[in-house]
This record gives structure tokens, sequence and C-alpha cells, in this order.
């Protein structure tokens, strides 16, 4: 299954471009460009081989780990690749460290008491911010907060490199880290509060209850193992997500992530790059998937056991 | 597609049922949306027959108005009154949410009853066909396609995007058809000898139906805010068609000067987003309720 799907990858990143009507070398060059440049692109990807040659010339550069060189700026795709990754996994870790510290606590809050104010209040509030499309809260948000404030917010320039200016580089990254937290506090409190609901009317807990264990140690201690599984599930899917989602966030705040090197490589037909991008985000999000597969398994061993 | 999480909630419902059933009514909240999406229908299908102005008249001699009585919504930077364009706006929006969901449901639908209900090896190679293209981002592939597919109309994008929600409504659909094929009515329809078509639209439509309507909904809310990130990277409609993404990205050029312009396509479309998504997740919880009672 794994290998199916990771053989449906490469072909389909390899064949984004045939899929689509026209000559290869007109898509990617426009109609344009010189016979020399599109005879030189022929012969760098190879075109005028049979297609299944092509695919396993290119898987074969793969494995060496040469993605190709770009057809625009003349720089290994990798180079690319490997100066815009640390971004994207600053972001997420910034942006997940925040959702989980507060979905967790008020997923609990809520679940002590449900349909109680502070329940009615967080279950609309969460759903109102889940129907918000990501560009209109960063429009919004910048709008209301961000110029005032004076936290950056647009153009490139405002993005700090974590090694030159680690304050700098956390203060270009507030605006995209809050705006991807918010999204993805929504999700995992509402998992996570109806699962901890479910779990709290199980007989251990009422069990844990009559001996007299506080309410804090039954949530903490008790409660939520169990009730993590459909969470950590979510998690993968949505951090899965947000490598290959988050980039109209990273777009807006000019933050050049992969996404945005993605977006910027599609507007000059950049092919290559296109092609690597998409390859390196969907193998990501198959081991982001697999890890919390695995981090399933050793929260509740049940499940491998059955 | 698979972006939304209201979809992947879905999923896990459609799954394993375990949610604490809820109140019976729909509550006049439930009521209040359904009323302001036929207002919106409404508007968007009478655009051009209500009183209103040209969305694409450009007026010079109001650039950037605050609201007024004569221009409802304000004006954009070239004198275009913004009421009239946010209704106008709607129409790709709703015409892109409903297209799509088309194409999605038109093959999805019939191809996961069918394959829940066979079962074997139709089933089988069905479904690791679609889980293998679940794993590939559909977001990027979109894009993708969009970017170096030109020239762009409103059908391509619609196609591309149907297309590309196909796996999941056929997942939705299949693990649903799953849950009723099992049922004792089902069975014994069966064993009384009625015809396969006959099961497969007396029996396991009306009761595949309420999911897929409430899942409809919730799809087009995802594929509305997909047609509005596409509208961000220049891949929607060409200007000067109106449509709600195409407003609020050119708003961000003059955000300070004129917030109007953002301020009122963001609420229309955020609403709209609303109101699709709050009905679609009661009616899952409301028919989840008569699944339990069962």
């Amino acid at each position: 299954m794994l290998l199916g799907i990771v053989f449906v990858i490469t072909v389909g990143a390899f064949y984004l471009i045939h899929l689509l009507p026209g000559d290869p070398a007109v898509v990617i060059l426009g109609t344009g460009d010189s016979p020399l440049n599109r005879a030189k692109l022929f012969a760098q990807l190879g075109l005028n081989k049979p297609i299944y040659e092509q695919y396993f010339v290119w898987m074969g550069n793969i494995i060496h780990g040469n993605l190709g060189t770009s057809f625009i700026s003349q720089t290994p795709v990798w180079g690319t690749i490997k100066s815009a990754l640390p971004i994207d996994l600053e972001l997420m870790v910034i942006s997940q460290i925040l959702a989980f510290a507060a979905a967790i606590p008020l997923a609990m809050r809520s679940a002590k008491k449900p349909d109680g104010w502070l329940d009615r209040i967080l279950s609309a509030g969460s759903f109102t911010l889940l129907s918000i499309p990501s560009f209109i809260a960063i429009v919004l948000l910048v709008l209301f907060v961000a110029i005032d404030l004076g936290v950056p917010h647009t153009g490139v320039s405002s993005y700090v490199g974590l090694s030159t200016d680690w304050i700098g580089n956390l203060e270009s990254l507030s605006l995209p880290s809050f705006v991807l937290a918010v999204g993805s506090f929504v999700v995992y409190y509402r998992v996570l509060r109806s699962d901890l609901i479910a779990t709290l009317q199980e007989e251990y807990i009422t069990m844990a209850r009559s001996k007299g264990i506080s309410q804090r140690r039954i949530l903490w201690r008790h409660a939520l193992r169990p009730s993590s599984v459909a969470l950590l599930g979510t998690a993968g899917v949505n951090i899965g997500g947000l490598l290959a989602g988050g980039f109209i966030v990273q777009y807006l705040l000019d933050i050049p992530g992969l996404g945005y090197t993605l977006i910027s490589a599609i507007g000059l037909s950049d092919y290559l790059v296109v092609q690597g991008i998409v390859l390196v985000v969907c193998v990501g999000v198959i081991l982001i998937n697999f890890f919390f597969d695995f981090v399933i398994n050793i929260v509740d061993p049940r499940i491998s056991r059955e | 597609m698979s972006s939304s999480p209201l979809v992947r909630e879905m999923i896990e419902d459609a799954t394993v049922r375990d949610t604490p059933p809820r109140k019976r009514r729909l509550g006049i909240l439930f009521w209040a949306c359904v009323g302001w999406l036929i207002l919106n229908l409404l508007a968007a299908i009478l655009a051009n027959v209500l009183p209103m102005k040209n969305p694409f008249f450009q007026d010079y001699a109001v650039v950037n108005a605050s609201p007024s009585l004569h221009h409802l919504f304000g004006t954009d930077d070239l004198g275009r009154d913004i009421f009239s364009r946010v209704v106008f706006g709607s129409r790709v929006s709703i015409e892109v949410g409903l297209g799509a969901m088309f194409i999605g449901f038109g093959f999805g639908g019939p191809l996961g009853m069918l394959a829940a209900y066979r079962r074997g090896k139709f089933d089988t190679f069905l479904t690791t066909f679609m889980y293998i293209f679940l794993a590939f981002p559909a977001i990027i592939a979109t894009i993708a396609v969009l970017s170096f597919w030109t020239p762009r109309s409103l059908l391509k994008i619609i196609v591309v995007v149907g297309i590309a929600s196909v796996p999941i409504i056929y997942r939705v659909i299949r693990t649903a058809t799953m849950n009723i094929a099992t049922k004792d009515y089902v069975i014994a329809a069966k064993v009384q000898g009625a015809t396969d078509r006959r099961i497969l639209v007396k029996e396991l439509l009306p009761n595949v139906a309420p999911i897929g309507v409430s899942f409809l909904l919730i799809g087009v809310a995802t594929v509305i805010t997909l047609e509005g990130s596409l509208a961000f990277l220049g891949l929607s409609v060409n200007p000067p068609t109106p449509s709600w993404g195409n407003m609020i990205n050119e708003s961000r050029a003059i955000l300070q000067t004129n917030p109007w312009l953002a301020i009122f396509p963001s609420v229309a479309m955020c609403l709209f987003l609303l109101c699709l998504n709050f009905i679609g997740d009661r009616l899952r919880s409301h028919f989840d309720v008569t699944e339990v009672k069962l």
C-alpha cells in the first residue's frame, strides 16, 4: 500500500506536465520562446525518449538526490527546497505548540461541564472560526491588528532569518503562526472535546471518582490518554494539510517557505521546481501520517493488537 | 478537498458512532441559516433583474467612497459599486461550489454506493485506487493544473475542482452505504428476491441521501473556500468579473485607504460559509440521532 502510494505520487508529480493539453515544452516556456531553448529543454527533460524511459531516468536521478536544475534560475532544485524547508518546519512547530497548548486545557474545561456557559461559548466560537478562510483571517488581522500594533505583515524584507536575529525572526513569523495555530486549535479542540465527553462517561472514570481522586488528576491522568487517539489522527492529517495547504498564508505574508516557493515557481512556469516541491510535500505528508500512526499505537496499544 | 476539518469529522463519525445523542429539533438558528442561504441564492439568480447598479460601471467621481445611501457598501478604487459587486460576486462562488459538487457526486456517489453494495474485487480495486489518489494533495494538483491549463475559464475551474473532489466523496458515500447495506431490512429485501437496482434505489439511496446532503453542504463550503484561495493566486475568473475572492484580493493593495472593499466581501463570504457549515453539521447530528435510536 505504502509503496503503491509512493509510486503513484512519483508518477503523478512526473506526469503533471503531460496531463495538460499541448506540447510540454511550449507549456513550460510559453509560445514566444526560441526553438533553441525548446531543444535545450527537450534534452534536459529527456522529452525525446519514450515516456516510461523518461520516468525511470527521472527516478534514478531522484534516488541520487538530483532533482534537476531549474530552467529559469539555473540553480539546483534541491538547493531551493533546502533553503525553504526550515521555514515551514519552524512555522509548523510554533503553530502546533500554540494550538495544543490552547486546545487541551480548553477542551478539558468544556468537557467537565458539557453545555455549560463556557462550553457553549467555546463551541460556538470554534464553529465560527472554522468557517473563516485563512486568507480572510489574514486580511482582516492585517487591517485591524497588525497595522496598529506594528507587527510585520508584508514584504519579503520583513522576513528575518533565524540565524541572523531570532527575535526579529519570531516577530516576522508571529502573524502567520497565529493564523495557522488558530486554524489547528479549532480542529483539535472540537475533536478532543467530543472524545473527552464520551470517555468521562466510562465506568472506570466513575470508579476513579468514587475513590476520591481529584477532578484534575482524573482528566489529565485517566481521561486524556484514551481520548487522544482521534486527536492524534486528526493532528496527523492536519499537519500534513498544513504542509500542502499552508501556502496561502505564506503567499499572503511573503514568508519564503515551500508554499511560497511553489506558488512563485508556478507563476514563472518553473516546472522542475514545481515537480520537486510536489514530490517533497507528498513524501512529507506520507511520513507525517506514518509517524502519527506509530504514535497512536504507543498511546493506545489496543489498536495494534486488533 | 481533504483539508476541511468538518469533512474529517464526518468521516470519523461515519466510521465510529459514539457521539452523545442531541436534541431532536433543528432550532431557530438552523432555519435562520436556511433563510440566509435562500436569500443569497435568490439575489444571485435575480441579480440582473433587481434594481442594482451595474457592477462594471466605473464612476470616477466617487472613488473609494464610504458606505452611504447612494452606495450602500461604498465604492472601490475604480468607482464601482461594492454592493452590486458583492451580489454579482456570489454567483462565481455559488456556481463553482454547486458545479464542482455536481461532478464530484455524479461520479463519487454512484461508485461509492456500488462498491459498498457489491463488495468483492470491484470494491477492493476502486477503494485502493481512490485512497492512493487521496494521498496526493488535491490542492497542489488543482493549482498546478489550473496554472498551466490556459486560457482559464469558470468551467475549467469547476471541472478540475470537481474531479479533485471525487475520491473523498466516494469515501464518505461508501462508508455510509456500508453501514446501511448490512441492516436487516436490506437483507430482508435481498431474501425476498428484490433486484439489485431496486435495493440500491429504494432501500439504500433514501438512507444514504441525508448523509450525502449534509456532506454536500460542507463540500460546497470547502469548494468556495478553495475558489477564494485560487482567486488570491490569480487563478480564479479573470477580472473585471467580480468574485468574493477577487474582490478581497484586489482590496489588499488599498487596505488602508479603503477598508470597506475588504470588509464587505469578507463578511458576505464568511456568513455564507458559516450557514453552509452550520446547516450541514446540524443535519448530520440530526440524522445521527435517528441512527442511535434504531
